[in-house]
């Protein structure tokens, strides 16, 4: 019998998805039964609590949670976000009711001993519930009470060789797709780059000071399956600056219907014979591709290495040999201004450890211009529009190329800077006159 | 700058502000002590463990204050 009566929550379980209502009802049942014998450390009817909570705010239709807090593990900025309840005497079980954040392994790649050693932990400790994963990345371990988190962080740091993640005005938890590791599109090594600059900017994920949050997020190429370019304040998307590869045999393989097209993700339902122009020429976004008498040019110059080809027939095209990746800045989700996509800083850098050049010369003068110009809550998107791109790419250090600009000529004040000018401002005005009367 | 003036110029600038504000950002704190973020972390991170500063964060914002201050600080330690 569950404690609280939930008539509207019911309701959430009726339609045709999976229902969190249902999952955390099941939570509830099985922290009752405690079939394993578990010695719970927090309430053992949290969840039945957070679902009483939830109700009421559905029927008040406003939040009865606090957010935000000092809580935390010492020594860290982050990684625990203090949440408690303004109705504690009616749901005691979720009086406190913190958030931990763990920062997730390198392309999310688990083992189910270790999976299953997390749940014991959240079990033990917690309530129970987790978030696989925010939108960050992490981790999310929902719900627990103070005397526990230094409790977990120890286990997790001391026994599962396993760090919090980023909260707050911090260095939120890298975040990368599975990278070379799995995927043969990868055009660098997205779990080193991750790992390391996990490792090597601790003090940055633990320790806030910058302005507000601060993503990276690396994607091993313009598939980007991990949304750097929408998400992180920096991403770094893998590319290649030579050729694709092609195997002209393989690719008349697909056009005589030998290999499925998008490696027969588009099985369910009869699309007809594969057609290479409608499917792929037809499509490149820059039209810089033929076939013409049984054979696929492309023109690799004009090539903008969207991944379009490559997706429908990868066993014939493949990414170029010269790879590293592109990085852009500045993407993020609305609150000031709206959305915001990345932009281009940086068409290619070769992507090798130690991986100097990226944090000395791209990395740590950004974060030096932010941090120094950045207002309190701006993040790097919103610095960037503010003060200009062109202040961007001075920051850099870097000369404006043509993937910068967008569209040219929409706007006709750019202005230059005396050093940028052949012969500067000084001019012969007796020269000047000889040409042109006053 | 040695660390106990740091903390002290710190200490001094929260405790005037206290009847209005009890949370600061980062910046308001280098800007306190006159130097470049970078350098001010070095004495800010020290204070925090040093006990003479306190976290907080609304999850995604950090803010700084002086240990047991604020409206919220009550809020917390009850039980
Ligand atoms: S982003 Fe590219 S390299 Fe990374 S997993 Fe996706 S397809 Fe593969
Ligand atoms: S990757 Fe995209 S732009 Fe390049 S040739 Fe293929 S479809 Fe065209």
């Amino acid at each position: 019998m569950a404690k609280h009566e939930t008539p509207l929550l019911d309701q959430l379980e009726s339609g045709p998805w999976p229902s969190f209502v249902s999952d955390l009802k099941q939570e509830a049942e099985k922290r009752a039964k405690n079939e394993k014998g578990v010695e719970f450390q927090i309430p053992v009817d949290v969840v039945d609590d957070l679902l009483g909570v939830l109700e009421l705010s559905f029927k008040h239709k406003r939040t009865h949670w606090k957010h935000g807090g000092i809580v935390g593990v010492f020594g860290y900025g982050g990684g625990v976000i203090g949440r408690y309840c303004d109705q504690p005497e009616m749901f005691p079980g979720v009086a406190h009711f913190h958030t931990m954040r763990i920062n997730h392994p390198s392309g999310k790649f688990y083992t189910a001993e270790y999976l299953r050693q997390l749940c014991d932990l959240w079990d033990f400790r917690g309530s129970g519930i987790t978030n696989m994963h925010g939108s960050t990345g992490d981790i999310i371990f929902i719900g627990t009470t103070t005397p526990q988190l230094e409790e977990i962080f120890y286990e997790l740091s001391h026994n599962m060789n396993q760090d919090l993640g980023g909260s707050g005005s911090n260095l939120r938890s890298p975040s990368d797709c599975i990278g070379t590791a799995r995927c043969e599109y990868a055009c660098y090594d997205t779990n080193a780059l991750c790992y390391t600059l996990t490792q090597d900017y601790q003090d940055e994920l633990h320790r806030p000071a910058f302005p507000y949050k601060f993503k990276f997020k690396f994607d091993g190429c313009p598939n980007c399956c991990v949304a750097s370019i929408a998400r992180s304040d920096l991403a770094f998307v893998g590319t290649w600056r030579d050729e694709i590869r092609i195997d002209a045999e393989a690719v008349n393989a697909y056009v005589g219907g030998e290999f499925p097209p998008n490696g027969g993700a588009h099985a369910g339902r009869d699309w007809g014979p594969f057609d290479i122009q409608k499917e792929v020429t037809d499509l490149c976004p820059t039209k810089c591709m033929k076939y013409e008498k049984g054979k696929l040019y492309i023109n690799d110059r004009e090539c903008t290495r969207c991944m379009h080809c490559i997706n429908v027939m990868p066993r014939a095209l493949r990414i170029g040999n010269d790879r590293g990746c592109s990085i852009l800045a500045g993407a993020k989700a609305p609150i000031l201004d709206g959305a915001q996509m990345g932009s281009l800083i940086v068409p290619f850098i070769k992507v090798e450890d130690p991986y100097d050049e990226i944090k000395d010369n791209v990395i740590e003068p950004i974060w030096d211009w932010w941090m120094e110009e950045g207002k309190n809550r701006e993040r790097l998107g919103e610095l960037m529009k503010r003060q200009g791109f062109q202040r961007m790419i001075e920051v850099l250090g870097v000369d404006a190329v043509p993937q910068m600009v967008q569209e040219p000529r929409s706007n006709p004040y750019i202005f230059w800077k005396e050093d940028e000018v052949e012969g500067g401002w000084e001019r012969d005005i007796d020269e000047f006159r000889k040409h042109h009367k006053r | 700058m040695e660390q106990a003036e740091a903390q002290e110029k710190i200490v001094t600038a929260l405790t005037k502000k206290l009847k209005t504000k009890s949370k600061f950002y980062f910046n308001d704190l280098a800007k306190i002590l006159e130097l470049k973020p970078r350098v001010a972390k070095k004495y800010i991170t020290q204070m925090v463990v040093d006990q003479a500063l306190e976290y907080w964060s609304s999850g995604s914002t950090s803010m700084y204050g002086l240990p047991g201050t604020g409206k919220q600080a009550g809020a917390e330690h009850e039980e």
